[in-house]
This record gives structure tokens, sequence and C-alpha cells, in this order.
């Protein structure tokens, strides 16, 4: 039946995969926006790391390894995980990044050994932590009775997925103004202690959802590596979000046809893919790249050196000549004659016999431009 | 349990690490880089996968330069993408974790489905696997410590400048961008050869918890280093143990949790900082206070009546600073027990020592007053809720600088007689 299915010329079980990781890749990017511009993202690593002790704690109580007890234990710990380095923040006795390394790594012990101890042969192991197994997703269905409703991934990412749009989209303004101003929030009537945990819940149950799927550490990845990306590339939160989630999704599909030319790990692959979309944009945006930086900042030294030939022109009696103006301001002949072809070539200033002088165009252009800073005193 | 050559080994193997560990951790505590340590444990994987992929996996000192390496750019990569963008420091530490993992594992698999042999060195990695320590790491164990040491010897003053003045050492003249760079090499040396041990995740832990425990004991940065050493030595050597002598009990985890026990031990009970110490001293604190109002009350009521052997019933106490019967009962059985006054009934009386210590109390109070108007030319009226709290808390010596520096005055603003001293201390 389905299994037959084709889409776009993709089998079923690559439809399945590439469905759970755009929605991972989605949810991911929703929450960790805010994880991003709250400058909190090592936060949701101490989370992903915490849901480990929470799961193995919840089968120990409850003797399965149901998905609700799953995310029910990873909420609860990841809640406590952000207590904890809240609670150690407020002593004054450590930092907030000393609280953070001090406390996941404690939990995530914590759960290591009873994993070793207590639950031998359960399928829990910690390859399973780390990578993630996307590859089989689509072999693991969720029945009820003897009915199949399609793959349980499928149906986990997508309500967490629906979850964090309805949360994102109810606490928009709530969590937009929290994030950039919490002196104002606290003054409207806004908590933002309480959308902080609000999101943490939101950012653990995001985990561990994600987590079966790509494992805990590549979670971060998800989390944090999209919005930044998305974060080099605009300055409107609603923006933010739409391109990170674009940027999330764009990473799993990529990162899964990689890993299928190359036959590697496709949760890591989904990472590596993020990273690139990363290194593109922290090289190449328009406006917080590399190399956009370096563009404006080139622009904006021409425009300097033009203006200084320009006044220093206008305040010389007759001619000025290119020499003086290179002993002037102590620059290469070179610099001199470049910049001063450009003013010819604008038609700014005119050449001739003993230097160059201003044009009428000129003398407008530095008439018009009156509130220029520049004013030169011998 | 026996002590065996194996044992024996990871023991000295962990231990030396646990002290490095603990010593570059304190840097990276003070420096608020408790994280990086994390991202460069994190980074060096996929350093390891190429130099096998390099050399076939036949020697493991390459493998150790390749994640030297790759940890390294990982930390070059954090620094350039803080300096060079609004990307903030977190928010690079975790995309350089994430991404150089996600890269590393990428190439794990790949090796994995390669025909080629050896390739238990890659597992041990990832979660640190003491047991399969060789004398021959504990000898680079060893040489790396040594030099970690020396270098943080020779280069103290300017590693001390770094975390806490920089600025000061850049007036001074020293090339702090290049030792930052030297004490970042010295991180990612420790946390490389630290992976075998404890593993990447855990990694972060032998770095800032021996540290972050270290800090609560001492505020001199000596004195942090050796304490740091020890307890990384500590947890490192108890955890072996615990590993070799427990059935199951994973080597990298139990140092941890031992490292942690450490931490929250420090946490309450350090003295100065620990919780547990600061309630101690606050609440002494405030029983000393509610014993000298007491005592002073009585004073300035036989002071009104000019009677200091009349007796006085609680009631009277009572109304003075609203507190309940209940409360001043348990105050004046305390002071009773001390012997500042006699209980008689309903009636109190204080004792000779009991009206030298609230003369003395009063005293400061007075002379306390005194100086706020005469010095800062305070009104009057202004001055009594200052000196209530500054008569618990001034010294003899305070005092008697004061009493010089007023002259010996009889009266307070207020008219009333200051006490002589009359307690030889």
């Amino acid at each position: 039946m389905i299994a037959d299915a084709l889409f776009l010329g993709l089998e079923y079980e690559q439809i399945v995969i590439l469905t759970v990781g755009s929605l991972v890749g989605a949810s991911c990017a929703l929450v960790g926006s805010f994880l991003v511009v709250r400058q909190t993202a090592m936060l949701g690593d101490a989370i992903s790391h915490s849901v480990l002790p929470g799961i193995v704690v919840m089968f120990l109580i409850t003797g399965t390894l149901s998905s609700f007890y799953m995310v029910a234990g990873a909420a609860v710990f990841g809640v406590l995980t952000v207590f904890l380095v809240g609670l150690l923040n407020r002593t004054g006795l450590l930092h907030e990044d000393a609280s953070i390394g001090v406390v996941f790594p404690a939990l995530f012990s914590l759960g290591v050994i009873l994993v070793t101890r207590y639950t031998a042969g359960v399928h829990l192991d910690e390859s399973c932590v780390l990578y993630g197994e996307i590859e089989f997703v689509a072999l693991d269905d969720w029945l009820v009775g003897s009915r199949s409703l399609g793959p349980r991934a499928v149906w986990i990412t997508g309500a967490i997925l629906l979850a964090n749009l309805v949360l994102v989209c109810t606490f928009f303004k709530e969590l937009k103004v929290t994030s950039f101003d919490p002196d104002l929030a606290a003054s409207l009537g806004i908590s933002p202690v309480l959308l902080h945990y609000l999101l943490m819940i939101t950012v653990s149950v995001t985990a561990v959802g994600s987590f079966e799927s790509v494992g805990a550490i590549l979670v971060v990845a998800m989390f944090i590596v999209p919005p930044a990306t998305a974060y080099l590339l605009t300055d409107r939160l609603n923006v933010l979000l739409l391109l990170a989630v674009v940027i999330g999704v764009a990473s799993a599909w990529v990162g899964y046809f990689f890993s299928r030319a190359f036959d590697c790990s496709v949760a890591g692959s989904m990472a590596a893919a993020a990273g690139v979309f990363f290194m593109l944009a922290f090289l190449f945006s328009p406006q917080h790249g590399l190399l956009g930086r370096w563009l404006i900042r080139r622009v904006l030294a021409r425009r300097f050196h033009e203006q200084l030939i320009l006044l220093h022109v206008q305040s010389g009696t007759g001619r000025t000549s290119l020499d003086s103006l290179a002993a002037r301001f102590n620059w290469r002949s070179g610099r001199v004659v470049a910049i001063v072809d450009r003013l010819v070539t604008a038609g700014l200033v005119e050449k001739g016999a003993g230097g160059v002088r201003l044009t009428v165009k000129g003398k407008t252009a530095i008439e018009e431009s009156g509130t220029l800073p520049l004013v030169h005193v011998d | 349990m026996e002590f065996t050559s194996i044992f024996i080994k990871v023991l000295l193997g962990a231990s030396l690490l646990g002290v490095v560990a603990g010593v570059m951790g304190c840097f990276a505590l003070l420096r608020r880089q408790s994280l990086l340590g994390d991202a460069v444990s994190h980074a060096a994987l996929p350093g390891v996968c190429i130099a096998f992929l390099i050399t076939g996996g036949r020697d493991p000192l390459s493998i150790l330069i390749g994640a030297l390496l790759a940890g390294f750019a990982g930390s070059l990569f954090i620094l350039l993408v803080v300096r060079g963008s609004r990307i903030k420091e977190d928010s690079a530490i975790g995309i350089v974790l994430s991404v150089f993992f996600g890269v590393g594992i990428v190439l794990l698999t790949y090796i994995k489905r390669l025909p080629v042999g050896n390739r238990s060195g890659l597992d041990t990695f990832l979660f640190g696997q003491a047991a399969t320590l060789m004398w021959k790491d504990v000898l680079l164990f060893t040489v790396v410590a040594l030099l970690v040491l020396t270098v943080i010897i020779v280069f103290y003053k300017e590693f001390k400048l770094l975390c806490f003045d920089r600025s000061f050492g850049d007036s001074l003249g020293l090339p702090m961008r290049r030792l930052e760079i030297v004490l970042t090499s010295l991180l990612v040396v420790v946390v490389v050869i630290g992976l075998q041990t404890v593993g990447v995740i855990l990694m972060l832990a032998a770095l800032v918890t021996p540290a972050a425990a270290a800090r609560q004991w001492t505020d001199r940065f000596r004195v942090m280093l050796v304490l740091a050493g020890s307890f990384g030595a500590i947890s490192s050597g108890l955890g072996v143990l615990a590993s070799s002598s427990i059935e199951r009990m994973p080597t990298g985890p139990a140092i941890v949790m031992v490292s942690s026990s450490v931490l929250i031990v420090s946490l309450l009970l350090a003295p100065g900082r620990g919780l547990v110490w600061n309630f101690v001293q606050s609440r002494r604190l405030q029983k000393r206070i509610r014993h000298e109002n007491l005592l002073t009350d009585l004073y300035r009521l036989g002071e009104r009546q000019k009677n200091w052997e009349r007796t006085v019933s609680a009631p009277t106490l009572m109304g003075m600073r609203g507190q309940s019967g209940r409360q001043i009962w348990r105050t004046v059985g305390q002071l009773e027990s001390r012997g500042l006054l006699t209980v008689d009934g309903d009636a109190m009386q204080l004792t000779t020592t009991g009206l030298d210590e609230a003369s003395d109390v009063v005293r400061k109070h007075r002379l306390w007053e005194l100086y706020l108007m005469r010095r800062l030319d305070l009104p009057a009226d202004h001055v009594h809720r200052d000196a209530e709290a500054m008569e618990h808390a001034l010294t003899d010596e305070a005092v008697a600088e004061f009493e010089e520096l007023l002259g010996y005055p009889q009266h307070d603003p207020h008219g009333r007689e200051i006490p002589k001293r009359r307690r030889l201390s």
C-alpha cells in the first residue's frame, strides 16, 4: 500500500526520514531562535544532555520505554537542570557558565551510571544517545490494536512541532519582550521567569522528541545553528523565526541526501549541513557577514577619504597640488591620485597644471552637505 | 580488591589528569570560559577521525595530534565568530561543539564501514575508557602534566593578570593576546589527553567541577590552583577505586560523581562563602544583636530611674521593641545562662558583668552618634538609627580612637551621659 507510494521519485522510507528530519529541524529552530536571542544557547546543550537521566529514571520507575513517559521524564529533568543552574547562579557562588558546566555533566553521569547498572539488555545504549536512529524511523509504526497509523516518529515530532507553533504564536509578544527587555516585560506585568521556564519546558520536550531521531548532541546543532545563521541575515524576530525554520528544514534535506551519497550518519550530516549554511551566512551575509562588513567598511573609508580631499581642496587658495595633499595626510601619492581620479570622474574637481580645484558641481556638493563634520582648521 | 599493576597504572594516569584538568579549570572558571572546554572536547572528534583516515589508525600519537589540531581549530573558530560577527559567545560555543561533532560522527560512521583493522581506539575517545590506559599513556600524561605545570609556574603572574585585569596587563605592554593563545593551547592539550580517560561529554566536568569547588575555599589564586589540582586528583583516584571495586561502574561518570560531591560539600560548608556557613554566621550575629539590644534596653530603663539595681518586669521590656513575651523570655534565658542577668519570677536585674557589657554597647552607640554629628554635621534626630546598627559592629579599638578624636566627651547629642569604659578587654 503506502510502502509502494512514490513522491518526487522518493521511496516510502526516504519520505518518512525526510518528513521526520524536517519536523525536527522546524521545531528545534522555532524554540532555538529564542535560546539564541536570549543568549542562553548553552542551556539548550545542558537540557539536551539531561534528557538521558530523565529517560532512565522514568524507565526505572515505570518499567516501560513508552513515548509519553520519556517525554515527561525528559521535561522534568530539563526543568530540573535549568532550576539547578539558576539556583547555583543566584547563590552568587558560581557564574552562569560554570553553573551550567557543573550541573549537566553531573546529571549526565548519573544517567550513564543508572543505564550501566540497572538497564542491561534494554534498548537504551549510548550510541543511540549520541547519533540517534533516524535511519530506522520508517520501520517503527504506531500500532493501535492491530491497525497501523504510520510511523510513530512522524506523529511524535509532528505533535511537538504543532505544540511549539501554538506556543510561539500564542506568546510571540511575551517571548519577544522578555527576550529583549526583561525589565520592560516585568513592568508590563509579564513575568520573565514564568516565560523562561515555559520556554525551557518546551526545549526539553523538543529535545526528547528529536533525540530519538538525531541524538542528544546533534539536537544541539538543530537548536542553535539554524537560528544563529538566521540571526546573521535579519534584524526582525519574525523573519528570524521563519528563516531559521527554512534553514533547519534545508539542513535536514541537504544532510540526508549527502549521507545517502556517501553512506554515512544521517544525523551527523544534518549537523554538518547546518554548519555549512552558517559558514555561508558568516562569510556572505550582506549586513552581518565578514565580506559584507568588509565591503561596508571599505565604502565608508572611501567616502571619508573623498570628503577629506574635497574639503582640503576647498580651503586652499587657487589650485592644490597632489604632492601637498599627499604630504598633508601622509598618504602615498598613488592613493591620492586614485582618490582624485574618482573625484574627477564624479565631476567634483578638475585637474590642471599645478594641481586640482573644485568644479561648480563640487562647490554645490560641499554646500549641500553643510553638516559635514570636517572643518579644516590649520 | 588487589592492587594489580593495571589498577595502579589507571589510578596514576587518572590522578595526573585530574591534577592538570583541575588547574586548567581554574583559568577557565575565572575567565568565565567554563564551557570552552566542552566545545574543545567535542571539536577534537573530527581531528581524531581524519588522523585515523590518514595514518590508517596505526599510530596513537598521530591521533592525539589530530585531536589537538581540531580542538585548537575549534577554539580559534569560536574566537573568529565572536570577534567577526554579532553572534555571542554562547551561540558560538554551541555551534562549534555541535557542528564539529556532527562532522566527526559523519567521519566515524564512514570509517566504521572501511575494511581496516584496529578501530578500537576511536570509541574510547567518545566515552573514555580509563581501563584501556597503557604505561605509554601514563608516561605521556606525566610529560604533559609537567609541561603544563611548568608553563603555568613560569608565566604565573602573566596568566593571573589575564584572569583578573587584562587591560592592566595591556597597559604594562605585556603580549596579552599571545598569552591568551598560550593558555588556550594548554587547555586544548589537557582536554585532548583527557578524552581517553573520561570521554567527550564528561571532560567538561573534569575541568570545571574541581575548580568550582576550589574557588569556594579561598580568595587566593595560588591556593585555588593547588586545591583544584588536589580535588581533581582525589576525585579521579576515588572514581577509579569505585569503578574497580564496584561491578558495572563506569570510570568517567564515577569520577564526575565524586567531584560533584566535593563541589556540593564546598558550596555548603566552605568558610566565608558556603551556604550553611553563611547561615550559621548570620544566625550567630542575629543572636548577638538580640542579646545586646536587650541589655541596652535594661541599661536605658535603669538610667531613666537612676537605679540599675531595681528589677524590671518582662512586660516593660515588651513595650520597648515590640517583641512578644516569648521572644523576650528566650533571650532572657540565654542571657541568664551567660551570667549577665538574674531572674526572679517575672522580674529581672542586670548583674555587674551584665551592666558592664550593656554600658559598653551604649557607650559605642552614643560615641557614634556624637561622631556623626560633629564630623558629618548630621542633625541630632538623624543619628539614632545609624548608631543602632553600628553599636553591634564597632570594635573596641575603633571606639578608643573616636573617643580621642572627639576629646573624651561626657555627654551624647541628646544630653545623656556616655558611660565610662568599665570592662577590661
